[in-house]
């Protein structure tokens, strides 16, 4: 059912690079979950609404509070790149 | 010593029979005995477990200790600990120090339990076999040539093995109460938002749930005491009073309603395990439970929808894992993209991927209504199939698992059949109810776990059930035969 | 062929809230890099967001303010798509269920019209870090400190027809969530945002043409030249054949144009679907009526009140409803004048925003405050000094010499009424200036009134400015004629 470009499109969307020796046995393995997955077609959901939660509450809210102190270096500790106080990353074309 | 439960130590300790500091020293040395052979540990922290004991130690000689103060215990290497690495299993973590503590660590901290190290797990608790870790299998301490079940694999082969009284777990789709019936020990699973998920590294949010693993439903209830409770960290916690789980642990069972779901005993299930289930049953009988036949016909589609909506929200979950703040990153990216794909790409192993590929498949423009929003319209079916069972029993039970525990390599490339050794188990999780597993029988030298699935917030009424079911008879005390 | 632009703006306002959206760190804005980016904001791994009531509070105080419906119920989405600036991988956003449905709100055109523009949804959402590109060689520093702020995006309906309308439009929402004090309104440092869609069609035609999006807007003046140039490409496009491709642009402010965003233009699949970290919003109608009952007095309510209490016109009214640090500067002036709204109303916006403007500060940064203008403002209307002579004194309490009254004591400023004083200095001039006093007297009446200035120019420079105009020429009037 997936096919090659599908599974390079979704791997994209994931950022995850995929080898290409990969891509037939991802192909054949999603292909399969989603054969699975189709079991549900069988079910009639006209008038159900989904359940996004187990518990169906509503949200809790916090107070307009500062409770967090700088902990910059302890987190930054454990970055792979930072200089200055900022994270690294390549060159950000916009 | 180490052959006793949680609460016969507990009990040691505060009659001063002995000292956490013994007490750990002894366990950490049968740690190291077996770890390597069990393949159990990310991380063995023993000089933190020093420090701890000795704390604990004063805390009893100043009358201060509460009933799991200085108790050695385990936690599966999903839960951040400050200053300690906390791998999740991955690649991607394996540089991972945690800056900070989850709730559940702090709280069994603050209980005073004595933390022995961190237990190896499939990877980002994808998996039902412990395979998919980084750092390789567990085996299960009854045979070295099976799997101990997972996520939770780690965790309960330390138990069955003795190397600790207690460990947490987490359970998604039955990463507890699969692995607990596969090592034959005791694992609870409570009501989705009971247990803080704060600090506990996410796989899919709206079914994580985090529980204890020990040998008796006794010690299940004494940990969930600490670990139990509403954190304001989590916005998902549960406002509802924490009751003491261990005060109904001794009532009688005169009058239980067991209800008995003709899908989970139908001509799909394992004879042998049929047998087991229903001797169970029949003990329970015998204490005065009464047996209801009752339906949950669309839990048939549980495991259709739990990959889904799990997969979904896992492939969300792990999009922070770029490379940028924390965790693996690639050598040499060459521009942002590189260092997001191949970051990930060589951060995370094949089970993670195929999980992620597909949930953002199912999530993707022209499918969510398909796939996402269909899986959570079932998903409602089957809670509310449950939720009217409820109404008429007190519990459900029924198998943990399929079968006893397979053999390394037998379903690690085939992930439809990987998936189904939790289709007793993923219902409760997208219902988002509590179920424990307990040690139910042996089958050809393996044991075998029975489910006990109860109300929202019913920990009490499984943990007394279970207490019970544990009175009369021993299956919980098998334990097998290289780590006597 | 004649076209019309269409035109629809998504505005992103910071909430001042205290804390984060969805974290306990400070949203202050100026700290060094990520010392105010928590576990939370820093997306590690484990952690989970917590709702900020206040946040809530104030999305919902503009929903009001727009006259828009309160969903009984709103649902917060994840948007997923990769970002060094966005550390979890997805925004925390709404989607399907936003706090704030459709509303709408009235602008006044430059012909004095009204134009009602639908606000198609506000909905609550955290902001993403920075990007930092100078300073860091071949690579780009991340600084996370703004992640987790919280905005609300107010989307409105493609109502506007030209960019004059889309700056009204902008104007009005700005005045809105200041007045509400829900978002400082500070557009330099981002606090107010805009992305403008924009497309045009030939008039008549009823389908909308191809839009593009254009961002990086941060002031009105950008606003309208953005759009102006983008109409302008577009016509340009369409005219020579081409087709307008949808797209993200971003206008350069120095070379005043908008060019393709290409690391943008990738086909977004953002794969929104319900944050299971969260539970829904759930709001009370009780607690939708005291938001409302605490809402303070909202621009267009201010504009019809200055027009009916001071006698404003429309467009001194719109204009000093702009913000509310002007509106309550205006209205303190007034209350300390001695009644002269009018008068008020041009100092104003006029020497007080100039004076303003050359500093770069709001009214209330302003060194002379409304008090001490309503001061001034009383001093010309009992004549103790012309408006030439208030100048001088603005000026000086502008630099912190003092009150007004205090300044024309202290340089003797007062205007000289006394005509017998005036009388001495007409009579001076005009012995001094025999030559002009004949020339007046030959020439007929159309001409004198011309020539009159030079005596006044004269006396006014004997009395130091201080003399007062209108006795001076009176006296000189009567005495030339003799």
């Amino acid at each position: 059912m997936l096919d090659k470009t599908d599974v390079e499109k979704i791997a994209w969307l994931a950022r995850l690079s995929v080898s290409e020796e990969d891509i037939p046995n991802y192909c054949r393995d999603l292909s399969n979950i989603l054969g699975l997955v189709e079991q549900m077609d069988k079910v009639d959901t006209g008038q159900v609404s989904p359940l996004a939660h187990p518990l169906e509450l509503g949200a809790r809210l916090r107070p307009d509070v500062v409770t967090e102190t700088n902990q910059r270096d302890h987190f930054q500790d454990i970055a792979p790149a930072v200089e200055s106080g900022h994270y690294l990353v390549p060159k950000v074309i916009e | 010593m180490y052959n006793k439960t949680l609460a016969e130590l507990s009990q040691a300790l505060q009659q001063r029979d002995t000292s956490s500091e013994e007490l750990t020293g002894m366990y950490l040395q049968r740690c190291r005995q077996f770890m390597d052979k069990l393949n159990c540990f990310v991380t063995l922290t023993e000089e933190h477990a020093m420090a701890q004991a000795r704390a604990a130690d004063k805390k009893i000689q100043a009358g201060k200790a509460g009933p799991l103060t200085g108790i050695p215990m385990v936690h599966k290497d999903i839960f951040c600990t400050n200053g300690i690495k906390t791998s999740c299993g991955s690649r991607m973590l394996d540089n991972f120090i945690a800056p900070y503590d989850a709730t559940v660590v702090r709280q069994l901290d603050d209980a005073g339990m004595v933390m022995l190290g961190k237990t190896n797990m499939d990877e980002f608790a994808m998996g039902s076999s412990n395979e998919t870790s980084y750092y390789g299998p567990v085996l299960n301490p009854w045979d070295p040539d099976r799997v101990p079940g997972g996520s939770s694999g780690g965790s309960a082969a330390v138990v069955a093995a003795r190397l600790t009284p207690m460990a947490t777990g987490t359970d998604t789709g039955g990463s507890i109460r699969q692995p607990a019936s596969l090592c034959g020990i005791t694992g609870l699973k409570p009501t989705y938002g009971r247990v803080s998920r704060y600090g506990m590294i996410a796989f899919a949010s709206s079914l994580d749930q985090g529980g204890p693993m020990t040998r008796t439903a006794e010690d299940a209830a004494l940990v969930l005491n600490a670990m139990a409770g509403f954190d304001e960290h989590d916005s998902t916690s549960a406002n509802e009073p924490v009751e003491d789980y261990t005060s109904q642990l001794e009532n009688p069972l005169e009058g239980l309603k067991i209800g008995l779901p003709v899908e989970y005993f139908d001509e799909r299930l394992n004879p042998d395990i049929s047998r087991i289930i229903h001797d169970g049953i029949a003990e329970l009988k015998k204490l005065g439970a009464s047996i209801h036949e009752i339906n949950l016909p669309s839990s048939k589609l549980s495991i259709p929808v739990y990959y889904v909506v799990a997969p979904a929200e896992c492939s969300s979950n792990l999009a922070r894992y770029d490379g940028v703040r924390f965790g693996y990153r690639c050598d040499d990216p060459r521009d942002l993209n590189d260092l997001y794909c191949r970051s990930r790409g060589e951060g995370f192993g094949r089970e993670v991927k195929r999980r992620v590929l597909i949930g953002t498949y199912v999530l993707s423009a022209g499918y969510y209504d398909a796939y996402y929003l269909k899986a959570q319209k079932i998903r409602r079916l089957i809670r509310n199939e449950f939720q009217q069972a409820l109404k008429e029993v007190d519990v459900i039970i029924g198998p943990t698992a399929p079968g006893t525990a397979f053999k390394l390599n037998e379903l690690i490339d085939d992930p439809i059949n990987m998936y189904l050794s939790d289709i007793y188990t993923v219902s409760i999780n997208l219902a988002g109810l509590p179920a424990i597993s307990v040690p139910a029988g042996m089958l050809n030298g393996l044991p075998v776990g029975m489910q006990i699935i109860g109300d929202y917030f019913s920990e009490a009424r499984l943990l007394n059930v279970a207490h019970r079911f544990q009175q009369a008879t021993d299956w919980h005390q098998h334990q097998p035969a290289e780590y006597k | 062929m004649a076209w019309e632009t269409i035109i629809g703006l998504e505005i992103h306002a910071q909430l001042a809230t205290q804390s984060k959206i969805f974290s306990g760190a400070a949203t202050a804005y100026g700290a060094e890099a990520n010392t105010q980016a928590c576990a939370v904001d820093l997306g590690l791994p484990g952690v989970l967001p917590v709702l900020n009531k206040e946040a809530v509070r104030m999305a919902i105080m503009f929903g009001l303010a727009i006259n828009a419906e309160i969903p009984s119920r709103s649902v917060f989405a994840r948007k997923n798509y990769f970002y060094p600036d966005l550390p979890k991988g997805y925004q925390i956003s709404q989607y399907e269920l936003p706090i704030v449905s459709r509303g709408s709100i009235d602008i006044t055109l430059g012909n004095g019209e009204t134009k009602t523009i639908g606000v198609t949804r506000a909905h609550l959402e955290e902001d993403a870090g920075k990007s930092v590109h100078e300073g860091f060689g071949n690579l780009t520093g991340i600084d996370l400190n703004r992640a987790g702020t919280p905005l609300i995006e107010i989307v409105s309906e493609p109502d506007m027809r030209s960019a004059k309308e889309a700056v009204a439009y902008m104007k009005k929402i700005h005045a809105i969530v200041t007045y509400l004090g829900i978002c400082d309104g500070n557009m330099q440092e981002g606090s107010f945002r805009c992305d403008a869609n924009v497309s045009v069609r030939p008039r008549g035609e009823k389908k909308f043409g191809t839009r593009t999006e254009l961002k990086n807007l941060n002031s009105f003046r950008f606003v309208e030249a953005a759009i102006n140039y983008e109409v302008e490409r577009q016509i340009d496009v369409i005219e020579s054949g081409g087709k307008v491709i949808q797209e993200t642009r971003l206008y350069d402010a120095n070379k005043n144009e908008t060019r393709s965003m290409r690391s943008k233009e990738e086909a977004n699949d953002y794969r929104y679907f319900p944050d299971p970290d969260l539970l829904p919003i759930e709001i009370e109608k009780k607690i939708i009526n005291e938001i409302k009952q605490s809402l303070p007095e909202l621009p267009d309510a201010m504009k019809r009140r200055f027009i009916e209490e001071y006698h404003l016109s429309e467009y001194d009214a719109d204009n000093l409803t702009a913000g509310p640090a002007l509106a309550l500067f205006f209205e303190t002036t007034v209350q300390h004048s001695g009644g002269e709204p009018k008068l008020s109303a041009n100092w104003v916006m006029g020497e007080v925003a100039a004076a303003l403007n050359r500093e770069n500060k709001d009214y209330n940064q302003s060194p002379i405050k409304g008090e001490m203008l309503g001061g001034l403002i009383k001093r010309i209307k009992d004549n103790t000094i012309s408006s030439n002579i208030a100048k001088e004194v603005f000026t000086a309490m502008w630099n912190g010499e003092g009150s007004a009254d205090e300044i024309i004591e202290k340089k003797g400023l007062k205007q000289v009424t006394d005509s017998d004083a005036i009388e001495k200095m007409v009579d001076e001039v005009i012995a001094e200036s025999p030559q002009q006093v004949e020339q007046y007297k030959n020439s007929p009446p159309e001409k004198q009134g011309k020539l009159i200035g030079f005596f006044v120019g004269q006396i006014m420079k004997k009395s130091k400015g201080k003399a007062n105009p209108k006795q001076v020429n009176e006296l000189l009037k009567n005495k030339l004629a003799d």
